[in-house]
């Protein structure tokens, strides 16, 4: 089975040289970045981490496990609340407010994905859109007001630069989210191609007969919406440190909607899909509001028709696509002057 | 024991409306297997229809049909120009297009008739009927109303050859082809059946809550909760759960925890229902086979 040991890298490089290389340099330049453009544009950049953090979460659980959710903002929510309640109220560290977030909204996906294993896929859409409608009156409700702040939300100190570093703390935020969102990606790249991440998939493409093979189903697909939703309350949380503040109404039903449309358009099952579908939702909107108040929802409701008809594998889906037309393209070109030497 | 009465009463006039959404959702159900998450968006639509055809200068009743055959024609258009491509795909494609649906519905539907919040005429008048003091007689003329809606489209379903024939598609769509139903068309049917009767719902409901380009997205899970209570797969079930729901929604509100967690309720419910009796009062408890 073993490859000599010198041939291996060869290999690896004739068969997907590109990606390699290409993550390197996109890492470079998302270090470079916040030293080029101005404070505010980075702090752009850090909500497209964040929402890419969120997106890689649902993505799991939709792409992966294909349990359809419309219920991700409220896990969100829970993060970013989790932080933000922790900083306000007990003066807690922001970074140590991240594994709390993350223990608490595994632990709350988990007890909400068990009874939810019930539901066929579009009535599991429909309970977990319940709950994404249902979190802002919680929020909300009068009784929580002392820790949730009621309508008004919670206010937050942005955290400083660390160690006497040199930069602001728009920057220093941007490079604390960005390493974590290569952790967390790295960690789910690493999950998807083990034994647990085979069986998530395998669940997906066929639950008997997964479960035929000794899969606990069950208990794998609760996993799943737990784990989901930690990445979602993780992205929630550091979105609350981000934009310093958090109230109900940032946590609408439509962002679910919106996290929805940024894995379909990013490209389903697929771990890179969260960053394009991450940049579309962020970016998007904005262009469109120039248009008309009610031109997001248009724009939202054609592109997510328009992928479903002609891109059903999202951005990441037609970019592999394209790498597999040249790279085929390339190795016609190289027979034909092969065939032409002879 | 009197304003208990009261919440009770005007509990089963919004539960009316609760059981005709529920059921239009159970009927897409039965003969497709999807849930159909633009149906409060197109009964808001809807409503904004009438109201603009009321406004227009047309009588209430008349504007009332027109927006019912209107809405009928844009069901069946709905299945046959957007839901067709992706029926037999994967589920995550289907329910992708029907949120896809939902956010332009609602969009146009703001950009079109704008975001504030307008008053839609109650045909019934203002004074109590036989001077009761419990209910409304807009509230009684919508329990009046859908009953009416219900008891045709059992007629239909049961005793005519068209409704035998969908039931049929419902039942088994490959059988029904076999012996020369358009199953194709029965699907459109079904889809503009329930547009329909989403119209009736939110023509109803519109009067309650005022008209905005959200009003319905509530009364969706409120229907979904209730054809969870009565059972997915059964029409009956669907219409006792709505009434059900409307009673519960409205005395836990009043009573237990105020307006404000009103949809919190809905969620403990379909949860609730899931836990201890996921096939619903009157489900069936399916099996799957290998």
């Amino acid at each position: 089975m073993m490859r000599p040991r010198s041939l291996a890298p060869i290999a690896l490089l004739r068969h997907r040289p590109a990606v390699p290389v290409i993550s390197a340099l996109a890492l470079g330049a998302a270090v470079l970045l916040p030293f080029v453009v101005s404070d505010y544009r980075a702090f752009e950049v850090t909500q497209v981490i964040i929402q890419a953090i969120a997106l890689l979460g649902l993505n799991l659980l939709t792409g992966y496990n294909g349990q359809i959710s419309l219920g991700h903002g409220a896990f969100y929510a829970t993060g970013a609340y989790t932080a933000a309640i922790l900083m306000s109220r007990f003066d807690v560290a922001y970074w140590l407010t991240l594994p709390c977030a993350a223990v608490v909204c595994l632990g709350v996906g988990f007890s909400f994905g068990w009874p939810a294993l019930r539901l066929e896929s579009s009535y599991l859409a429909l309970a977990t859109f319940a709950l994404g409608v249902s979190m802002p009156q919680v929020l909300k409700y009068k009784h929580l007001a002392p820790w949730t702040g009621g309508v008004q939300g919670l206010t937050l100190d942005k955290p400083e630069a660390p160690w006497g570093l040199p930069i602001s703390p728009d920057q220093w935020l941007y490079f604390f989210c960005l390493a974590i969102m290569v952790v967390l990606f790295a960690c789910a790249r690493t999950f998807l191609r083990g034994h647990a991440g085979l069986s998530v998939q395998a669940i997906r493409e066929h639950p008997v007969a997964a479960a035929a093979v000794g899969i606990d189903v069950p208990m794998y697909k609760a996993l799943t919406f737990g784990i989901s939703a930690m990445y979602a309350g993780i992205a929630g949380a550091l979105s609350a440190m981000s934009v310093q503040f958090v109230s109900p109404d940032s946590f609408a039903a439509l962002l679910s909607v919106t996290f929805l449309v940024g894995i379909v358009v990013g490209g389903l099952s697929s771990v890179s899909g969260a960053i394009y579908g991450s940049i579309f939702i962020q970016f998007a909107p904005k262009v469109a509001s120039d248009v008309s108040k009610a031109a997001p929802g248009v724009v939202y409701g054609l592109v997510l028709l328009g992928s479903v008809y002609l891109m059903p594998l999202g951005i990441a889906g037609g970019l592999k696509r394209l790498a597999e037309l040249v790279r085929e393209r390339a190795r016609g070109m190289s027979r034909k002057r092969r065939r032409s030497h002879v | 024991m009197e304003t208990l009465l009261r919440q009770v009463l005007s509990g089963l006039a919004t539960g009316a409306i609760y059981a005709s959404l529920a059921l239009a959702l159970v009927m897409i159900y039965q003969t497709t297997h999807l849930v159909n998450f633009a149906q409060g968006e197109l009964a808001t639509c809807s409503a904004y229809v009438a109201s603009s055809l009321i406004a227009a200068g047309l009588p209430y009743w008349i504007a009332f049909a027109a927006t019912i055959v209107l809405s009928f024609a844009a069901g069946v258009a709905i299945e046959r120009l957007a839901i067709r491509p992706v029926t037999g795909g994967p589920i995550l494609s289907v329910v992708i297009v029907f949120i896809g649906l939902m956010l332009i519905l609602n969009s146009l539907t703001g950009w079109i008739f704008g975001y504030t919040i307008r008053p839609f005429p109650s045909p019934f008048p203002e004074k109590p009927l036989f001077g009761n003091t419990y209910i409304g007689t807009h509230e009684l003329g919508v329990i009046a109303v859908t009953s009416v809606v219900l008891l045709l489209l059992y007629g239909f379903i049961r005793y005519t050859s068209l409704g035998l024939a969908l039931r049929a598609v419902a039942a088994s769509s490959e059988s029904s082809r076999l012996v020369g139903i358009r199953t194709e068309w029965m699907l459109g049917l079904g889809w503009g059946l329930a547009a329909a009767i989403g119209a009736v719902a939110g023509i109803m409901i519109a009067p309650i809550l005022f008209l905005d380009p959200h009003m319905m997205s509530g009364v969706l899970l409120y229907a979904f909760a209730a054809a969870l209570v009565g059972g997915i797969d059964s029409p009956g079930g669907a219409v006792l759960g709505g009434l059900l729901v409307g009673v519960v929604e409205n005395v836990v509100g009043a009573y237990l925890i105020g307006t404000e967690l009103k949809l919190t309720v809905a969620l403990m419910l379909i949860i609730g229902v899931l836990l201890i009796r996921p096939a619903g009062l009157f489900g069936k408890v399916v099996v799957a086979r290998v």
